[in-house]
């Protein structure tokens, strides 16, 4: 069984679990991820991993709140336990010293940025990161990114914190600032990643993007996961999560991430209905 | 010699019928269509058995079952004793007499088929293995003592369960490790429940766990351990690889990646491993097509395509390149298909799937096929009839054109090599592969094919990785 031990609420829409599961703490390099089951009747639904503890045996996951899974996850408290954690799967960042690396985050995004964007640093780079959310509440892992940059901006969309505006705007500025950037790194929200690619391009500075697609075994056998990159069909559990940020079609991916979007209402729904205390400051 | 020619006493041809639920009814449920026979039936089947002196049906049988031995205890109403029989060298009867196609096997080389009426080998092994699990009379063999020799089993699908079942019973310690929740592999996550009940592959896990084997589900050797860490720091002395074909092909049309087109093991995994049929009590989805096209002629597309009717689809359709006489699938499930309402689209090959603008399937692109030349298959060679494309009207599309090696045990084992369609190379006699201390059998080593191939691998693979730890000589 894989116990919960430590448990924090970022936000009502955001929550942070630390997980009994020592292979996976023990093997798990950054850009991995994991899939879990929380019972006999649950989904298996792939989660990023934030941070592990080898001595414990434990990882960290911080998740939102969209789907009757992830609420019902959030109700999880110290002792419980999920039925199934499987992993480290998919394939590590590579990790070197490119010399200045720019790591972007948005939402929970910033989640398994956050490994990534330590791996860099560890390995020599100069590190800029760049961490954005809707809102300030919204903001996560900032201590913990502010520690390991050599400079971090802050923005929010609404301008409640940090710089108003979107994490691109702040990119913008880092790549017209003159600094020779050699490696971007943007997890988060499909749309957002997009933009980025976008951002980047004039510039032509290599972009790598972490994919969160819908999966079931996660070991490459359903391709429920699959996205076109430079044309050819990949499937992000094996073949990624991360790939060239120019090269990935974000619109089929965007499309394929609403595939079960009427289920999940439906799911949802009745979840509501049977735990409202789920729910609660949730708008 | 008048008297010679004339059919033996007793020669019975009246193969006896296995009773199945009607199929209007089957159709709205999840449940196994084959009934069985009953302990009557039974007898009276097996008593057609001619006890020939050379059992040709046992070298039709890659399980080696003793055949007539097993069936002269059905007619004598020793039924538990008959399974026993079985098991003596198939850990896995109520499995193979559920989708072992005998007719290709044990029944093609019967002396009775010949007339047309082969021994019902397959529903009698299936009767008498349920009959000692409803009796509540699985025997727990005697085991040998412990040789002290550690076994890792990757995979629990077919092949792995009878190398672990066959090891145990040799006094080694085996662990099973399966990357899925479930163990049982394509028994649990492909073959859907309405012809192998997955309460029948549990009680063949748990047999083997009793026999002392453990098993680590949640455990994807690749990742989690790689096969050298099995050898190194897990301390295993020897590693059976039983990874199956688990990777879906796709035909590499546009429209390939549209909401509503699934792989076949999606599809499958989906309703049989994550019960997505009984959404939303359980919380897998699945998309219930109103028209769905199922692209493929095998047992896979067969099991898709009856999964989708009983989902709810108003129309289910197969969509196949050859004709019906080059379709591999069972002819029994063609029939089963057939009588359910499926529509065959046979010399009927996708040539785009169509979707609408926000990215869902709409229909599918058709070319008509006629037939050549045989290829290497020794089928005619479907050949595209120029300008006969039409388009049929479909909300859902599953791929069920088959699978291939899925490359992440070999892609983290470079000392071990893999052929040019990424299988791994094996030994077809003893199942080693090129890397010392490794063996390697069922789909992974030749491509998918049956549930009694892989059992058959598995048990040379026991006895030569017995062997191995014996003398150490590889």
């Amino acid at each position: 069984m894989f116990r919960v031990v430590r448990k924090m609420e970022w936000h009502p829409t955001i929550t942070e679990l630390w997980v009994e599961a020592p292979r996976v703490a023990k093997k798990y390099k950054p850009g991995q991820f994991i899939i879990i089951r929380m019972n006999e009747k649950g989904e298996r639904i792939p989660l990023t991993v934030v941070d592990t503890d080898r001595e414990e045996g434990t990882i960290c996951l911080i998740f939102q709140k969209v789907g009757k899974t992830t609420f019902q996850i959030s109700l999880m408290n110290p002792g419980d336990a999920f039925m199934d954690v499987v992993g480290p799967l998919g394939r590590p960042t590579h990790i070197e010293n490119f010399g200045t690396v720019v790591c972007v985050g948005g939402g929970v995004g910033v989640g398994p940025l956050y490994p990534i964007a330590k791996g860099m640093k560890e390995a020599g780079n100069r590190l800029v990161s760049i961490v954005g959310a809707r809102t300030k509440e919204l903001v996560i892992l900032e201590d913990r990114m502010r520690a390991i940059s050599d400079e971090l901006i802050v923005t929010t969309d609404d301008g409640t914190y940090g710089m108003h505006g979107f994490v691109t705007d702040a990119l913008k500025q880092v790549l017209d600032s003159g600094e020779k950037v050699d490696l971007v790194v943007a997890i988060g929200p499909a749309i957002m990643m997009r933009f980025v690619s976008k951002t980047c391009e004039p510039y032509k500075v290599p972009l790598t993007v972490s994919l969160n697609s819908i999966m079931v075994d996660a070991s490459g056998m359903c391709g429920a996961c699959r996205v076109s990159v430079g044309g050819v069909t990949r499937f992000v559990c094996v073949d990624g999560p991360e790939f060239d940020g120019y090269q990935v079609n974000f619109d089929e991916l965007m499309k394929r991430q609403q595939m079960y979007l009427e289920e999940e209402k439906k799911a949802l729904e009745r979840f509501k209905k049977e735990h409202p205390e789920a729910f609660q400051g949730v708008c | 010699m008048a008297d010679e020619k004339k059919p033996r006493k007793g020669l019975n041809l009246h193969r006896m019928d296995m009773p199945r639920q009607d199929p209007k009814e089957r159709i709205k449920n999840f449940n196994e269509v084959a009934l069985g026979y009953t302990a009557e039936m039974a007898i009276a089947e097996a008593e057609r058995c001619l006890q020939c002196k050379k059992p040709v049906c046992i070298d039709g049988c890659p399980a080696e079952v003793k055949i007539p031995e097993f069936i002269k205890l059905v007619t004598e109403g020793k039924f538990i004793e008959a399974s026993r029989k079985i098991k003596e060298t198939n850990a896995l009867p109520a499995i193979c007499g559920r989708v072992c196609p005998q007719e290709e096997q044990c029944e093609l080389v019967c002396v009775l088929n010949k007339k047309g009426a082969p021994v019902a080998i397959g529903r009698l092994e299936r009767f008498v293995a349920d009959y000692e699990a409803q009796a509540g009379a699985i025997e727990m063999p005697e085991l040998p003592s412990k040789t002290g020799k550690r076994v890792a089993v990757v995979g629990s699908g077919p092949a792995s369960l009878t190398v672990a079942a066959d090891l145990a019973l040799m006094g080694h310690d085996v662990v099973i490790f399966e990357a899925l929740h479930k163990a049982g592999g394509v028994l649990v996550y492909g073959i859907p429940e309405f012809r192998l009940p997955k309460a029948i592959v549990q009680r063949e896990v748990d047999y083997i766990q009793k026999l002392g084997a453990s098993l680590h589900c949640d455990a994807v050797i690749g990742k989690t351990f790689t096969v050298n860490e099995l050898l190194s720091e897990e301390a295993f002395d020897a590693v059976f690889l039983g990874l199956g074909a688990g990777l879906p092909w796709f035909m590499d049309i546009p429209g390939e990646n549209l909401n509503g087109v699934y792989s076949a093991n999606e599809f499958l995994t989906r309703s049989n491993l994550m019960k997505a049929y009984l959404f939303p009590e359980y919380d897998t989805p699945i998309k219930i097509g109103r028209k769905v096209a199922v692209v493929g002629g095998g047992n896979v597309a067969m099991d898709s395509v009856r999964t989708a009717l009983r989902l709810g689809a108003e129309e289910a359709h197969i969509v196949y390149r050859r004709s019906r006489v080059e379709m591999p699938a069972r002819n029994e499930e063609i029939e089963n298909a057939e009588a359910e309402g499926v529509i065959f689209d046979l010399l009927t090959n996708p040539v785009e799937i169509l979707g609408d603008e926000k990215g869902w399937v709409k229909g599918i692109r058709c070319i008509r096929m006629g037939l050549g030349e045989p290829d290497e298959s020794g089928r005619r060679r479907p050949i595209p009839i120029e300008g006969s494309e039409f388009d049929m009207e479909v909300d859902l599309v599953v791929m069920a054109i088959g699978t291939g090696a899925n490359p992440l045990v070999p892609s983290t084992t470079p000392d071990m090599d893999t052929n040019r369609r990424g299988y791994i190379v094996a030994d077809p006699e003893t199942c080693k592969t090129t890397k010392e201390g490794v063996f390697a059998g069922g789909d992974i080593i030749r491509g998918s094919a049956t549930v009694i191939l892989a059992v058959g691998d598995g048990k040379k693979a026991a006895r030569s990785i017995d062997q191995y730890l014996k003398t150490g000589e590889w």
